[in-house]
């Protein structure tokens, strides 16, 4: 059954309609209210986005490209609103609204004791909306209004509470680091209509089949022509390091933790993070233009794959250690983009999605249970408290490692082989750098489960404290202390565990052929033939059990079980060993605890160099040369002319007299100059 | 078709701010009257856009009355898309100031009133003249009422800002006198549509190019002439401010496209570079600027400029493309993307200016160190000021994204260098206007009167509701305005491709 504007028209407005209603009527509706009407629309999104994802791919429905509204319409050039619905769109918006449903009833727990219920249901519901048009987008323009939206969102809900400096500060630099991504991104857009007429994804990607839109070339600096296909590339992925916090632009993800947990599982893990991924796999046809470009995301996906993780296994707050984990595995997404798996990336993202999401709500479930405190080195022991949080962050980390037949162990692999297969500039780099990260991927996930859930407890329950939970605050006690035991979370909590616990193992399984191998996304992702890695996989892939009984004689899975086995050895069985390790290895401690003073640089080079630099054109610009010399100075000399003025008006006839004849002569004289002059 | 709308346009309120003086000696008598007429005006001018037929283009509306005959200077007006829009833009923020001064201006309330009304009625005699020296009459005219509202309902250095932005103005108009006197000189009429038909050595439009420049460049404001502007915003009552940002500024960018453009191409060229680089100086400088004012008003009167910067290097970018790149197409976006932009920003600056009125009438302060945590206290208001702020940052969905967007996508096509330069606006403007918004909004509350702050009443409601709505409309649906302007902008990059030396 072909798909109906009307179907995507409800599954864009449903979400913004909970949103408006929620924030906007938030006293009328109450808290049941404004939970209900935002889940009913986003459960209504979900249901619907399934049908999509089924028609697409069972149904037999053709891709849906029309235009609904046109925004602007300037002479040849016209600016829409519509929607592209084609398999890879409806993967995603099926992933936005079933984490994004999950997220929702999350909530009504997580959430439960907040003066900002509503307001925070409100803006997960527009975050839905403007995730959902970001992707459903099919042309730049809406494209960018859905990746400045979820920007918004994301800047409204890092600093959600706003009382925290930490909160609001943290909340700033996400929307400014993601600017510099988006001044990238814009360029790109302007460069896209320029060489490539349009801004329609339809007639961008077809005008990049004619051999000119490969060679084109221009010169911005004289003597140094570009490939026009290089620089729109570069720009374009300079907006995704931006969105998908890549090296050097990955820094306000760590601080976005500062977030409430549902918002770090939905925005900063599952979906909107992934929209840079998924914005170059839907750029195949452009980004296959350029074989430059193409290593400079692979260089750079590959630092972030690597480095991000080696400072996640020195993190002790547990949302951080996920965070990182996030930086690193986006970064394994963004290496499959530069080796022309587009898919890989994407099948990358899907799995990511499940079980990171489950892997933050986990998160969350134990800062609840522990009365918001977030330090792993006052936890341990858990797992007795809370089992079903356990298991699942289990099996969630187990995916997120790549365990054998786990949803992440096929995505990972099938990167890893894909960057192995490769010969672009930089793959060599690449493969290192996602081989050893494999390792520090099983060394955190595993760390950060031993440290929470196993060994002795490194708390104690103070009997005397009476009832009454913490506000959402930072306030609790000293370090260490609870008012009363830790409990497994309401259903509410743990159901979305379970739902996302699910995919996490099992969706791998299923897809892996069809995703990967077998052309599923069809003209969505446009690989040239001789780039084309993942049809050169496809050859040797014999069904997922193949894959993965193949899987334990390969070197990824030796590393996995390595980080496993140190992890292991070091945080359950020899918890003092790590202090030991740590004195020993004093200056790679320091380098990875610092974050590499990448922060820091920052801070001092764009924050107070910014100010410094704006006091230094305010005061000797604006106030000293220009007002100071300039307006004041000419005022100051009209003063001083007047006062002469002033003498000159003596009030005798003939000094009058005698200033009239030689303006006459002057007058003359000058018209006699020009007369002259004239030809 | 004999139509007088816009001669009633310009009189309702002239005529309204009399009745105002004569029949307003109660406060609050003065207030309802003219609501009444800033609203009847506003009523008024809606047949305006409506009824402007976008399919037949060119001036309508057109009336023509002798005026001075020696002189050959008429009583002409008319109207285009763009003047429609200005227009419009005009009445509607009239309401809205009328309706923002209600509290605030406790003394001479009919005066006050009486002055708005008459900046009103000259702002739209400016927009509708079609003779240059009626155009220079209600060009000089409106100096008058914004000089009284700055220098009696001003702050405390009200006389030194006064004197400064009068100055400023009457210097840069001076300079526009004589260029007219010049071209009345060589045609022997003052109609623009002659004066654009005239045809000049490449000598004498450089002449006419730099007075015209000088004059419009002070208006707008562009870098380095800009610095009466934070000064007269810092000292202007919220009312004169919000005129002040939202339509005379645009006075500025509306002569360029009047006169800069079409009478003097040839030099509009010549020295394009010069205005394209005091924009992109303005883009990133002005910003740097904004960055670190202390001072509410400053920081969004620099913002102004910055936004404003936009406007000019859109019109010019336009010559280039037309007449280096011919291009037209792009052109088209550029010039469009400056109108819109000149729109946008009378919203957006507009609302800007009248949130801070909103605080300031509460704490009698615009340091932003004195403030702090509002949200805590005023949910609502925090809404809309984050809201307008996201404009300002030009975020998509807004009507700030509009015009920079086409402006940056033109600007590309006649070098992606420019575009870059000017594209840093993305990271400055979110950067000043953020760091604004997290000092004053959010946080914990800031100190005690903070504490005792009570959130938005019923009229600021209204005035504040007005802007957002008009911002996310145009934000969200662009294109009902740039079909209106779409004739006018046609035949203003027709016009470039004729060279007149």
């Amino acid at each position: 059954m072909p798909l109906s504007k009307t179907l995507l028209l409800t599954i864009v407005l449903a979400p913004l309609f909970g949103a408006a209603v929620a924030g906007l009527f938030r006293r009328q509706v109450g808290r049941v209210g404004a939970a209900g009407v935002t889940i009913a629309g986003v459960a209504l999104s979900c249901a619907l986005s399934l049908h999509v994802l089924y028609q697409l791919a069972w149904g037999g429905a053709p891709v849906f490209n029309e235009n609904l509204y046109t925004w602007f319409q300037v002479g040849p050039f016209g600016a829409h609103v519509g929607f592209l619905v084609d398999r890879l769109t409806a993967m995603m918006m099926v992933v936005v609204t079933f984490v994004s449903l999950m997220v929702h009833i999350y909530t009504i727990g997580y959430m439960a004791e907040d003066d900002g219920f509503q307001r925070f249901f409100s803006y997960i519901a527009l975050f839905t909306f403007s995730m959902l048009m970001l992707v459903m987008s099919n042309n730049f323009l809406q494209l960018f209004f859905g990746w400045e939206a979820v920007g918004l969102v994301s800047y409204l809900l890092i600093g959600f509470w706003f009382k925290r400096p930490s909160a609001i500060f943290a909340n700033m630099k996400a929307f400014l680091v993601n600017r510099v991504g988006d001044f990238g991104f814009l360029l790109g857009i302007a460069g896209v209509l320029y060489w490539f007429g349009s801004l329609d994804y339809a007639q961008v990607f077809q005008n990049t089949l004619g051999d000119a839109a490969a060679t084109q070339t221009v010169e911005i600096f004289a003597g140094h022509p570009w490939h026009v296909a290089t620089i729109v590339c570069i720009c374009l992925f300079i907006g995704a390091m931006g969105k998908s916090a890549q090296v050097p632009l990955h820094v306000w993800l760590p601080d976005s933790m500062e977030g409430p947990t549902p918002i770090s599982a939905l925005i900063h893990a599952a979906t909107m993070v992934t929209a840079g991924i998924f914005m170059v796999a839907r750029m195949s046809p452009l980004f296959e233009l350029s074989e430059t470009a193409l290593s400079f995301v692979l260089v750079i996906g590959a630092t972030t794959a690597l480095f991000t993780g080696l400072i996640g296994v020195v993190q002790n707050d547990i949302k951080r250690v996920v965070a990182y984990s996030t930086l690193s595995q986006l970064g394994y997404m963004t290496v499959a983009l530069g080796v022309s798996a587009y898919a890989g990336g994407v099948y990358h993202l899907m799995t990511h999605a499940f079980f990171k999401a489950l892997l933050f709500l986990g998160a969350g479930s134990v800062i609840v249970a522990m009365h918001h405190e977030q330090d792993m080195r006052y936890m341990g022991g858990l797992k007795k408290y809370m089992p079903i949080t356990w298991i699942t962050m289990w099996l969630g980390s187990l995916a997120l490692a790549g365990a054998p037949a786990f949803s992440g162990f096929f995505s990972k692999d099938a990167i890893i082989e894909a960057v192995g297969e490769s010969h672009r500039f930089g793959a060599g780099y690449a493969y290192f750098c996602v081989l050893a990260g494999v390792f520090v991927t099983a060394l955190y996930s595993f760390r950060l489960l031993y440290k929470t859930f196993h060994g002795p407890e490194r708390f104690v329950v103070d009997a005397h404290h009476g009832h009454g939970h913490a506000d959402h605050g930072d306030d609790h006690h000293e370090p260490g202390h609870l008012a009363h035991a830790p409990h497994e979370s309401p259903w509410v909590i743990t159901l979305p565990l379970v739902l996302l616990a699910i995919p996490s193992v099992l969706i791998g399984w299923f897809t892996i052929g069809p995703m990967l191998f077998e052309g599923w996304f069809g003209g969505a992702i446009r690989v040239a033939e001789q780039n084309d890695v993942l049809t050169e996989l496809g050859h040797e892939f014999h069904g997922p059990m193949a894959m993965v009984l193949h899987g334990f004689t390969q070197a990824p899975f030796w590393i996995a079980f390595a980080g496993f086995a140190v992890a292991t050895y070091i945080w359950l069985f020899n918890p003092g060993l790590t202090e030991r390790t740590k004195s020993a290895l004093r200056p790679i401690y320091d380098v990875l605890v610092n974050k590499y003073w990448i922060d820091e640089l920052y801070q001092a080079l764009f924050a107070r160099g910014g100010i410094a630099l704006g006091r230094g054109f305010w005061k000797a610009g604006d106030v000293g040369l220009i007002d100071g010399a300039v307006v004041n100075g000419s005022a100051a000399v009209v003063g001083r002319v007047s006062a002469t003025v002033r003498w000159l008006q003596s009030g005798y006839l003939y000094h009058y007299a005698f200033a009239m004849i030689l303006g006459l002569i002057a007058l003359l004289g000058g018209l006699w100059w020009i007369a002259q002059a004239a030809p | 078709m004999a139509s007088h709308l816009l001669s009633l346009l310009i009189w309702l309120p002239i005529v309204g701010a009399i009745v105002v003086l004569a029949f307003g000696r109660q406060a609050n008598t003065a207030r309802w009257l003219s609501l009444g007429v800033a609203l009847l005006t506003f009523v008024v001018s809606i047949p305006l856009w409506t009824g402007y037929q976008t399919a037949v283009g060119g001036l309508q509306f057109v009336e023509h009355l002798s005026w001075i005959p020696a002189l050959k200077a008429n009583y002409a007006l008319g109207a285009d898309g763009i003047s429609v829009a200005l227009i419009v833009l005009t009445t509607f923020t009239s309401v809205l100031v009328v309706l923002g001064s209600w509290g605030p201006i406790e003394t001479r309330v009919s005066q006050y009133m009486a002055a708005m009304l008459a900046l009103e009625g000259f702002l739209i005699g400016v927009f509708a003249a079609t003779d240059a020296l009626l155009f220079y009459v209600f060009f000089e005219g409106m100096l008058i009422p914004m000089f009284i509202i700055i220098g009696i309902w001003g702050g405390p250095r009200r006389v030194y800002a006064t004197l400064k932005f009068f100055i400023y103005t009457f210097l840069g108009s001076i300079f526009m006198l004589v260029g007219l006197i010049y071209l009345h000189m060589k045609t022997g009429e003052f109609s623009l549509a002659s004066f654009a038909q005239l045809s000049l050595s490449t000598k004498e439009q450089g002449w006419l190019f730099f007075a015209f420049l000088i004059a419009f460049a002070i208006k707008v404001p562009m870098w380095p002439v800009h610095t009466w502007l934070p000064d007269a915003h810092v000292e202007a009552p919220t009312g004169g401010s919000v005129i002040l940002a939202a339509i005379m500024l645009k006075v500025g960018g509306y002569g360029f496209i009047r006169f800069s453009l079409p009478i003097t191409p040839d030099a509009s060229q010549e020295y394009a570079w010069v205005v394209i680089a005091m924009s992109l100086i303005a883009i990133v400088y002005i910003g740097y600027v904004a960055l670190v004012q202390e001072d509410m008003k400053k920081l969004i009167a620099y913002s102004s400029i910055a936004h404003m910067a936009f406007v000019t290097l859109g019109l010019f970018i336009a010559l280039a493309l037309v007449r280096t790149h011919g291009n037209p197409a792009g052109a088209r976006l550029a010039v469009q993307g400056a109108m819109v932009q000149m729109i946008s920003h009378g919203f957006v600056s507009g609302a800007m200016f009248s949130c801070i009125g909103v605080l300031y009438d509460r704490l009698h302060t615009r340091q932003i160190a004195d403030y702090g945590g509002v949200a805590n206290v005023m949910p609502w208001f925090a809404a809309f000021m984050v809201l307008f702020a996201m404009a300002n940052c030009g975020l998509p969905g807004t009507s700030g994204f509009v015009g920079e967007f086409m402006v940056i996508l033109a600007a590309f096509q006649d070098s992606p260098l420019i575009a870059l330069v000017a594209a840093f606006t993305l990271i400055i403007g979110a950067a000043y206007t953020l760091w604004l918004v997290k000092r004053v909004v959010f946080g914990e509350v800031g100190n005690d009167k903070v504490a005792k702050m009570k959130d938005l009443d019923a009229r600021e409601w209204i005035v504040l509701g007005a802007f957002a709505i008009a911002v996310l409309a145009l934000g969200v649906y662009p294109k009902p305005l740039t079909d209106l302007m779409e004739p006018a902008v046609q035949q203003i990059v027709q016009s470039l491709t004729l060279a007149k030396a």
